[in-house]
């Protein structure tokens, strides 16, 4: 089997196109666009739920996403196993769905934070984080509002006791719950981030350990 | 409603200007038509007070496509089939009376105007300036302070919030605090966009029949008269003028922009401009008049947020995201399909007709009956050539006598202090806020010379920024216009970019005022001749007079942004020093002995006082010219132009502003003039530079041959700073006064 992402496109989705330039320009792998009045992901066996303001956040970040047309669909590709990833609004939208556990709250100092922060990676015998080494420091920038990941005691507990927890911020930057940066799920093929890989994965930017993330990913498909 | 004399003045014309209107319609108009001259002969949407100023800057030239004026913004050839869009606005009294959708709207203004030519945003900019934020004097309450600080951190909420949303990285701007903004912030936005040159769209309405549509939001009774707001002092009834200010939204805003570049791209659209100030009047006048047509349009077809409109309601109403477009007949189902993906509305309200003049219906009554040319700029809107008089406080400024200002007892306290001015200090408080990165195009952030994007699919890389030293405009309009744009092009040109024109942003007081028209008309000047000199058009922009406040006005602040082309992103310089062991060379004018307009005396002495620093126009071409080639050689590894706070502010931030990589300096200076003038003075034309040992001879060869002064001064090393025997200080408390001073003061 080979790689073929679908990025989801809703209005007000932004950083469509820089994960589909990633995926497409430098991972070299069969990508497209899936707008979200959609109802089929067609061939597609990665799902990348990209950045953005899905319906301006209005209501609540990811509120409105979650019953977009291509959603149901979504949910089931992902409830068969299927790879999603949610990155920053997209992580938002994958726990207002309910394929990822705890929520976004507004940052601790309540206002937008965009940074380059430095992450640990906490867990790497998943699909998204294979190629990285544990406990290795990466620097991936950020940009939300609402990234301050909550849970409760329970969710927490097993977030713990089953490894679901991929990265932790090494300077917690918005107040998240023991320094959550990234997540999967409980079977483990659905991930989601607050900082952006698609930011550091073009060295002509200058940072670069993001790439890891998408090629663990198209390499576990096979 | 009965029309007369009176109520025209009531609405902001002013008698002759009400006779003019009975003479060109050869009758008394109706309210409606007296609405619609109100805004369009408003000094925002007429430009009647400062056009025949405006006509002295070179609006030609380079590799301009479009010129100003012509179109929604200036088009500029970057090669490889691509032009860049680009234009700056002011939006400061909405600011002023409601900052966070006042600023917020001005984002999302500037952004319609680049997207409505075809092109698509890729980077946005602003430049601000409030009041004190710290304590500078004794008339500077707790009261002054805390709200010029609720401005200043609303004003970037708002902008972070549209920028953000919308999708765009807002990459470089400027913020500045002076008293004189205190009751009048200015909060000028900036927008650049990147389109193909066969796939650009014209504002202009022709071809009979064509129909009309209109697209995005709804109307509602948002921002009505908001342009004749923009055309009055700020008073204590100003408050009272928040009703005026429009409500943003960037959600549809960034809807409307794809649909807007698929139905452009598609090739069915005709002619299609933003609705900003004046709403359907502006549009409707101003395309009609670039097209030589008239357009007949049913304000009962518009849609409305609010049922209970009236016509001149309907036809001044300032809601915002939305667009005028005049289609190809028979092609409408195309227009409204592509609208329809998107969710907007689309709505044909009218069509093209073969007559000079726009008319309005509502309620089957034609309620305007107007000859478009008889509206706007370029046709019978009227023209005003101001009185003008040198200012008074001008000959006592300039005469100034610095002896009377003593030496500092220390120069590490002073350099701590100017690091920590809100002035001064680096302003990542602000960008922070920002998304600077989305679209994963921007090389170099905020906080450099000049920030840098580069253009996916080429080799190529811009290079921004915008600027303007208010103060020397104060201390000498014609210097301070020249120094602007001066120094934004030398910015570019320190990241590696070839300036290609400018766009400004014309902040002033009221321009009745003879001294203040002085002030506009020097400025000018000033802009005109450094504009000339390094072939940098104005593009378009924008002016905003009334910038005042009880019985003052704003510092004459034209507001310079600017753009550059790097041909291969293999030459992008930043500013700061990379190195252990590289040389440092201080290179341009060796006359250092100016302490005029500089932040050291603004901030150590509370004094704006002496005459702006000289520039001589000649001397600063060479020394770009001759950046370029080091830089395009090679032969450099930073490049940081020497601004405000002078050449101890600029070696302490070449040290620090590389946040992972701290470098210090030894750095000894033949000092030929008063220490603090050669520590802290402004003097133009200056840039620090570091490179390989093996790279000086080069340089100084290079140097020569443009007749450039180049000075070897010291060497990066070690973790301190040391200039001569008089500054020698830890890089990690420079660091420290640099990075956290404003967030400590907006905490506080």
């Amino acid at each position: 089997m080979i790689a073929k992402v679908g990025v989801v496109v809703f209005p007000g989705s932004n950083c469509d196109h820089d994960a589909y330039y990633v995926c497409k320009n430098l991972i070299n792998v069969d990508t497209k666009f899936l707008w979200h009045k959609d109802t089929s992901i067609e061939d597609r066996n990665i799902i990348i739920i990209p950045g953005g303001f899905s319906y301006g956040d209005y209501l609540r970040c990811g509120a409105i996403a979650r019953f977009s047309g291509i959603m149901p669909e979504v949910i089931r590709f992902a409830n068969n196993g299927g790879i999603v990833i949610g990155i920053c609004n997209g992580f938002q939208i994958l726990c207002e769905a309910g394929l990822l556990p705890g929520a976004l709250l507004r940052n601790n100092n309540l206002k937008f934070v965009c940074d380059t922060v430095s992450l640990k990676v906490e867990n790497n015998k998943s699909i998204f984080t294979g190629l990285y080494d544990i406990k290795e420091d990466i620097k991936i920038p950020i940009a939300h509002g609402e990234g301050n990941f909550y849970c409760d005691e329970n969710v927490h507990t097993d977030l713990l006791s089953k490894n679901q927890i991929l990265f932790r911020y090494n300077n917690n930057p918005n107040g998240s719950l023991d320094d959550i940066a990234g997540i999967q799920n409980e079977k483990r093929n659905v991930m989601g981030m607050m900082p952006h890989p698609e930011r550091a994965s073009d060295i002509t930017l200058g940072l670069t350990d993001g790439y890891k993330l998408f090629k663990s990913v198209v390499e576990s498909v096979v | 409603m009965e029309v007369n004399v009176e109520i025209a003045k009531s609405l902001g014309l002013l008698e002759e200007e009400y006779n003019k209107i009975i003479s060109t319609l050869g009758r008394i108009p109706t309210f409606t038509e007296l609405s619609i001259y109100s805004v369009m002969w408003s000094e925002h949407c007429s430009y009647k007070n400062s056009i025949a100023e405006l006509k002295k800057l070179p609006r030609s030239g380079g590799k301009l496509l479009v010129s100003a004026g012509e179109e929604n913004a200036g088009l500029i050839d970057i090669g490889d089939g691509l032009a860049v869009a680009f234009k700056i606005e002011s939006h400061n009294h909405p600011s002023a009376v409601e900052p966070f959708q006042g600023a917020a709207t001005g984002v999302g203004g500037i952004l319609r105007d680049i997207f409505t030519m075809g092109a698509r945003p890729v980077a946005a900019l602003n430049s601000l300036r409030f009041g004190n934020i710290t304590k500078k004097s004794e008339s500077d309450s707790k009261e002054i302070t805390e709200r010029s600080k609720f401005l200043f951190e609303k004003v970037v909420e708002g902008i972070g919030h549209y920028g953000n949303c919308f999708g765009v990285p807002t990459i470089s701007g400027e913020v500045y605090f002076e008293e004189c903004y205190q009751d009048n912030p200015l909060v000028n936005a900036m927008a650049v966009g990147i389109v193909k040159h066969d796939e650009t769209a014209t504002a202009a309405a022709s071809g009979t029949g064509n129909p009309v549509f209109i697209v995005g939001s709804s109307t509602g009774k948002d921002g009505i008269h908001g342009a004749t707001f923009a055309s009055e002092e700020i008073s204590e009834e100003s408050e009272s003028k928040r009703p005026n200010v429009q409500v943003g939204d960037p959600f549809t805003e960034k809807l409307l922009l794809e649909a807007t570049l698929e139905i452009i791209k598609s090739g069915i659209v005709v002619g299609i401009q933003d609705m900003g100030a004046a709403g359907i009047t502006c549009s409707t006048s101003e395309m009609s008049a670039k097209g030589n047509c008239g357009m007949k349009i049913n304000l009962n077809d518009v849609p409305l947020r609010d049922s209970n409109m009236s016509a001149f309601e309907i036809m001044l109403s300032e809601s915002q995201e939305r667009m005028l477009v005049v289609v190809k007949k028979g092609e409408e189902n195309k227009a409204i399909q592509i609208f329809k993906k998107w969710d907007l509305n689309c709505v044909q309200i009218g069509e093209v007709i073969d007559e000079p003049n726009v008319k309005i219906y509502f309620d089957d009554e034609l309620v305007a009956d107007i000859p478009a040319k008889s509206l706007v700029l370029g046709g019978d809107a009227p023209v005003y050539i101001r009185e003008k008089k040198i200012p008074e406080y001008l000959n006592e400024k300039n005469n100034f006598d610095f002896d009377k200002i003593s030496l500092p007892d220390s120069f590490n306290i002073t350099l701590l202090k100017l690091l920590s001015s809100p002035n001064i200090t680096n302003k990542n408080w602000v960008y922070r806020q920002y998304d600077t990165q989305v679209r994963t195009n921007t090389i170099v952030l905020p906080g450099c010379d000049s920030s840098v994007i580069r253009i996916k699919g080429t080799d190529k890389a811009l290079a921004m920024k915008v600027d303007c030293n208010s103060k020397y405009v104060y201390l000498n309009p014609y210097k301070g216009g020249m120094i602007a744009v001066s120094e934004c092009a030398r910015n570019v040109v320190c990241s590696g970019g070839k300036p290609l024109g400018i766009t400004n942003c014309l902040n002033f007081g009221n321009p009745y005022n003879p001294e203040v028209y002085y002030q506009f008309s020097e400025a000018l000047r000033g802009m005109g001749d450094a504009c000339k000199k390094f072939d940098t058009p104005v593009t378009g922009g924008n002016v905003s007079f009334y910038n005042q406040s009880k019985d003052y006005a704003v510092f004459p602040t034209p507001t310079i942004g600017i753009i550059g082309l790097i041909e291969n992103i293999k030459n992008i310089k930043t500013s700061y020093f990379k190195n252990e062991g590289d040389i440092i060379i201080l290179i341009g004018n060796q006359n250092s002995n100016e302490l005029g307009g500089s932040e050291y005396i603004n901030h150590l002495h509370n004094l704006v006082t002496g005459d702006a620093p000289d520039i001589d126009l000649e001397f600063e071409t060479n020394l770009q010219n001759t950046l370029l080639e080091l830089i395009n050689a090679d032969l450099i590894n930073s490049a940081h132009d020497v601004s405000d706070g002078g050449l101890s502010v600029a070696l302490a931030e070449c040290s620090v502003m590389n946040r992972e990589k701290l470098l210090g300096c030894e750095v000894n200076i033949n000092l030929k003039f008063r220490k603090d003038a050669e520590y802290f003075g402004e003097t133009q034309s200056r840039v620090i530079i570091s490179c390989n040992k093996n790279s000086v001879k080069k340089i100084f060869e290079t140097a020569d041959k443009f007749s450039m002064n180049a000075e070897q001064i010291g060497i990066v090393t070690g973790d301190r700073i040391k200039i001569n025997n008089d500054i020698d200080l830890d890089v990690n408390d420079i660091y420290t006064k640099y990075y956290h001073s404003l967030e400590t003061v907006m905490n506080s």
